[in-house]
C-alpha cells in the first residue's frame, strides 16, 4: 500500500527564515508531515537547519550558507547550488545538491552522506568526522585538511594540497590530484576499499564508473606524535 | 708587591636571569620548544594596580550587614528569548574535558551550581557528569568542534562562539598524546594516544561577515531561545568588540594575557596578547560608542582571583567575570599537601604548571583513572562554592564602601591607580592627582 502524504510547502519569498525552521524543528514522529517542499530560497543562509526527523525536504533553488546545517535524519534535496558550509557538522541523513557547492561543503561532519552532483570549491571535508562526501565533479584546494574520519570520494579532479594533516579520513579520487597536503599519501586500494567505494556510489547513485579508476589517499601517520625532525611538515 | 683584585660578589645577569638560561639549555638539549599550561607568569600592570577609593565626605557608605547590596547579573538579553540568569557575576571559563578529568568537570559544576552560577564546556565537547551538574552551562562552540552535535547544543543555556583565548590570541589548542584516553579519543572521533592539534581557525568561516552567518545559523539551529557569547583574546579589544558586536554577539567575552591555559607554548603564553588590565577600558568604550553598553553584556577574564579583582572589573564597565586557574586552584590545583609528589615531577606546589603531562597529583589536568580518584568532585565542588561566596562577599564589601546597593553600579571614578601604566591603561587618575595620561589632551 501506497501511503499519501501532503506535502507541505513553504515559499520563502513571504514566510520568514524563522518560521520554517522552527517549524521543521517542531516536527515529531507522530506530525506525519514527512514531506516538504521549500520555494524561493534565493539563496538565504541556514535554511532547513538542525532538523531531527526522517523529512523528505526538497529545496527550489540555490541557497546560501550552512543548507543543512547540523542535520539528523533528513533527506535535503539543494535544486540549485549551495553557499558556502552545506550540511556543515551533519550527524546523519542525507544532504543532495544537484548544482555546485561552494567552499567547506560538509565541514567537520559526523554522518550522513553528502553528495554534490556539480562541483565542490575549496575545503570539501575540511575536519570531517565520520561523514561520506560524494563529489561528481572536481574539488578545490585544501580539500580534507585535518580531516578526521569517513570518506570523501571524488570523481573528477582535485586541487592542490589535498588531505593536509590528515588524519584517519579514506580519500578516493577518480581523475588527477594536483598536489598531496602535509602527510597524506597514496595508499592501496585493497579488496575491503574496492567494496567500500562501490557501496558509497551505489548510495550516491552513481552508476557505470568502476571502482579500479580510483586511487585512495590516506595519513602517513608521520605527524601523530609530534617529533622535531618532522617540523617543516607541521 | 703583587696586586690583588678584591673579590666581588658573583652577580647574576638581570637579563640572562637562571630562568632563562635554563631554558636556553632545555631547548638546546631538545630542539622543541616549551609547552605549558597556565598563563603568564611574569608581572604586566593588573588590578593590584588599581585601588578603591571607598566613601567619603562626598559619598555615604552603606551599612555592612543590614543594606542590600544585589549581585545578580542576567546574561544574553539582546535577541535570546531565554537569558541567562546568574546570582553572582563570576562564571566558570570554559576549560575542555580531556584538559581536565571527567571529576574536576563535575566538581565545576558543582560548586558553579552551588553559588548560583554558570560554568562552560571547552574544547572536546560536553561530558554528562558536568551538564548533570550543572544548573546552567555554556556550550563552547570551538574551531575543532570535537564532540560537537545539535544535541548537546540543544542541552546547553548558552552557547559561545570562541574565536580565541588570552593565553594564545591567534593559536590553536593541543592536547598531547598522554592525555588521549577511549573516552577522550572517542569524543573527538580520533585515535588514541596521538598528539591532538585544534584548528586555530574555525572550519567554515573566516572575518566577520561570515561570524554574523555563522551566529544566524546557530540561533536558527536553537529557534533563538540562547545567548551566544563570542569569546575573544585581548589584542584589539576596541575593534573585536565591535566586531563581535555586529555580527549578533548578546555577551561578549573578552580574555586577556593573563589567562589560562590547558597547553600552549610559553612563547605564546608570555609574549602574544595584551594585559587584562589594558582591554576592558577599550573594550567599554567601543559597546559605548555604538550604544551596546549594558545592553550586550561584557564578560572580563584572565587572572581574577579575588573579589577585589572582580569589583575593579565590575567598576571598569564589565557585567561579570569568568575565573580558570583560580577555580582550579579552589579545587585543589598546586595545593602544597602533594608537595612529595610534585617534587618527584621536578617541581613544587604553586610552580606546577606540565598540565598537558596528565600526571597531575591532585587528579584535576589529568585523565590517568588512579590519579583522577584523588579528586572528590563533591568535596572539591563544596570548596569552590565556599570561593565563589568569599569573592562576592568581597565585591559587595567594596561596593558598600564605595556606597553602591548593587554591585553593577561601580564605577570607574570609584577607582584611582598606583601607576602610571595602570593609570593609562584603566583610564583612572593617578592616586592623589586628578592625571589620567592620555585623556583630556593629557600626555
Ligand atoms: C586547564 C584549562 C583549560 C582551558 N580550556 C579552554 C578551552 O577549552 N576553551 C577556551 O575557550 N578556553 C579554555 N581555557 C581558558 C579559560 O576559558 C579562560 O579564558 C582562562 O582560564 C581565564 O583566565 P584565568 O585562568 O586567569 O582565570 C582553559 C584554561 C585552563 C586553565
Amino acid at each position: 500500500m501506497v501511503e499519501h502524504f501532503k506535502v507541505r510547502t513553504i515559499d520563502l519569498a513571504t514566510a520568514p527564515l524563522r518560521d520554517l525552521n522552527a517549524e521543521l524543528h517542531r516536527q515529531s514522529a507522530e506530525a506525519h508531515e514527512p514531506m516538504w517542499e521549500i520555494l524561493n530560497p534565493r539563496g538565504a543562509h541556514a535554511i532547513a537547519v538542525g532538523v531531527d526527523q526522517p523529512l523528505a525536504i526538497e529545496i527550489r533553488g540555490s541557497v546560501g550558507y550552512y543548507c543543512g546545517g547540523m542535520n539528523k535524519q533528513a533527506s535535503i534535496t539543494v535544486h540549485g547550488s549551495a553557499g558556502p558550509g552545506v550540511a556543515e557538522n551533519m550527524m546523519s541523513g542525507r544532504v543532495v545538491v544537484k548544482g555546485d557547492a561552494s567552499q567547506y561543503a560538509g565541514a567537520t561532519g559526523r554522518g550522513g552522506l553528502l553528495v554534490i552532483e556539480g562541483n565542490s570549491s575549496s575545503r570539501c571535508g575540511i575536519s570531517m568526522k565520520g561523514i561520506d562526501i560524494v563529489v561528481k565533479g572536481n574539488i578545490g584546494h585544501m580539500s580534507a585538511f585535518m580531516a578526521q574520519s569517513g570518506s570523501l570520494v571524488v570523481l573528477g579532479d582535485a586541487g592542490d594540497a589535498l588531505g593536509d594533516s590528515i588524519y584517519e579520513a579514506k580519500l578516493y579520487v577518480r581523475g588527477n590530484v594536483k598536489s598531496l597536503g602535509a602527510d597524506c599519501i597514496e595508499k592501496e586500494m585493497r579488496a575491503e576499499h574496492h567494496e567500500q567505494l562501490d557501496a558509497l556510489l551505489k548510495n550516491a547513485g552513481v552508476d557505470g564508473v568502476s571502482t579500479r579508476e580510483f586511487k585512495r589517499y590516506g595519513s602517513a601517520r608521520r605527524l601523530y606524535n609530534f617529533n622535531i625532525d618532522n617540523v617543516d611538515s607541521y | 708587591m703583587t696586586y690583588q683584585n678584591p673579590p666581588t660578589t658573583p652577580r647574576k645577569s638581570w637579563t640572562f636571569d637562571d630562568y632563562t638560561l635554563s631554558e636556553i639549555r632545555r631547548a638546546a638539549a631538545t630542539g622543541i620548544y616549551d609547552i605549558r599550561g597556565g598563563g603568564a607568569k611574569r608581572r604586566v600592570p593588573h588590578f593590584d594596580d588599581l585601588l578603591f577609593l571607598g566613601a567619603s565626605v562626598s559619598r555615604y557608605p552603606l551599612e555592612g550587614y543590614r543594606e542590600t547590596c544585589s549581585t545578580a547579573v542576567t546574561l544574553g538579553t539582546r535577541f535570546a528569548k531565554k537569558p541567562i540568569e546568574l546570582k553572582i557575576p563570576i562564571t566558570i571559563a570554559g576549560m575542555s574535558f580531556g584538559a581536565l578529568s571527567a571529576a574536576a568537570k563535575e566538581a565545576l559544576g558543582r560548586g558553579a551550581s552551588l553559588a548560583g552560577t554558570s560554568t562552560t564546556t571547552g574544547d572536546g565537547g560536553m561530558t554528562p557528569e558536568e551538564r548533570g551538574q550543572s544548573k546552567t552551562l555554556v556550550y563552547q562552540y570551538l574551531p575543532s568542534r570535537y564532540g560537537m552535535n545539535p544535541d548537546d547544543l540543544r542541552k546547553a543555556d548558552a552557547i559561545e562562539v570562541v574565536i580565541g583565548q588570552g593565553a594564545k590570541p591567534g593559536g590553536g589548542g593541543m592536547l598531547l598524546g598522554q592525555k588521549i584516553s577511549d573516552r577522550v579519543a572517542e569524543m573527538r572521533n580520533l585515535p588514541k594516544g596521538i598528539d591532538q592539534r585544534s584548528a586555530c581557525r574555525h572550519p567554515d568561516w573566516t572575518g566577520p561577515d561570515d561570524l554574523e552567518i555563522k551566529i544566524l545559523e546557530l540561533r536558527e539551529i536553537t529557534d533563538w531561545q540562547k545567548p551566544i557569547y563570542v569569546k575573544i583574546g585581548a589584542t584589539r579589544p576596541y575593534y573585536d568588540v565591535t566586531l563581535a558586536v555586529k555580527a549578533g554577539a548578546d555577551v561578549v567575552v573578552i580574555d586577556g594575557m593573563q589567562g589560562g591555559t590547558a597547553a600552549t607554548q610559553e612563547v605564546f603564553i608570555e609574549h602574544v596578547g595584551i594585559p587584562t588590565l589594558a582591554c576592558i577600558r577599550p573594550a567599554v568604550q567601543a559597546l559605548q560608542d555604538i550604544g551596546m553598553h549594558r545592553k550586550v553584556q561584557l564578560i572580563v577574564s584572565g587572572g581574577i582571583r579575588s573579589g577585589a579583582d572582580a569589583a575593579k572589573a565590575l567598576a571598569l564597565g564589565a557585567d561579570a567575570v569568568s575565573i580558570g586557574i583560580a577555580a582550579l586552584a579552589a579545587l585543589g590545583d598546586n595545593d602544597p599537601a602533594y608537595e612529595e609528589d610534585y617534587n618527584r615531577l621536578g617541581t613544587t606546589a604553586g610552580c606546577y604548571d606540565d598540565w598537558h603531562e596528565g600526571r597531575d597529583p591532585t587528579g584535576i589536568s589529568t585523565q590517568d583513572p588512579e590519579l583522577s580518584q584523588r579528586l572528590d568532585p563533591v568535596r572539591a565542588g563544596r570548596r569552590l562554592a565556599n570561593y565563589l561566596k568569599v569573592m562576592t562577599l568581597e565585591i559587595q564589601t567594596v561596593a558598600r564602601a564605595a556606597g553602591h546597593n548593587n554591585i553593577h553600579n561601580l564605577e570607574p571614578e570609584d577607582l584611582c591607580a598606583l601607576t602610571l601604566e595602570a593609570a593609562a591603561m584603566a583610564r583612572v587618575p593617578l592616586a592623589g592627582t586628578n592625571w589620567i595620561p592620555g585623556v583630556q589632551g593629557g600626555f
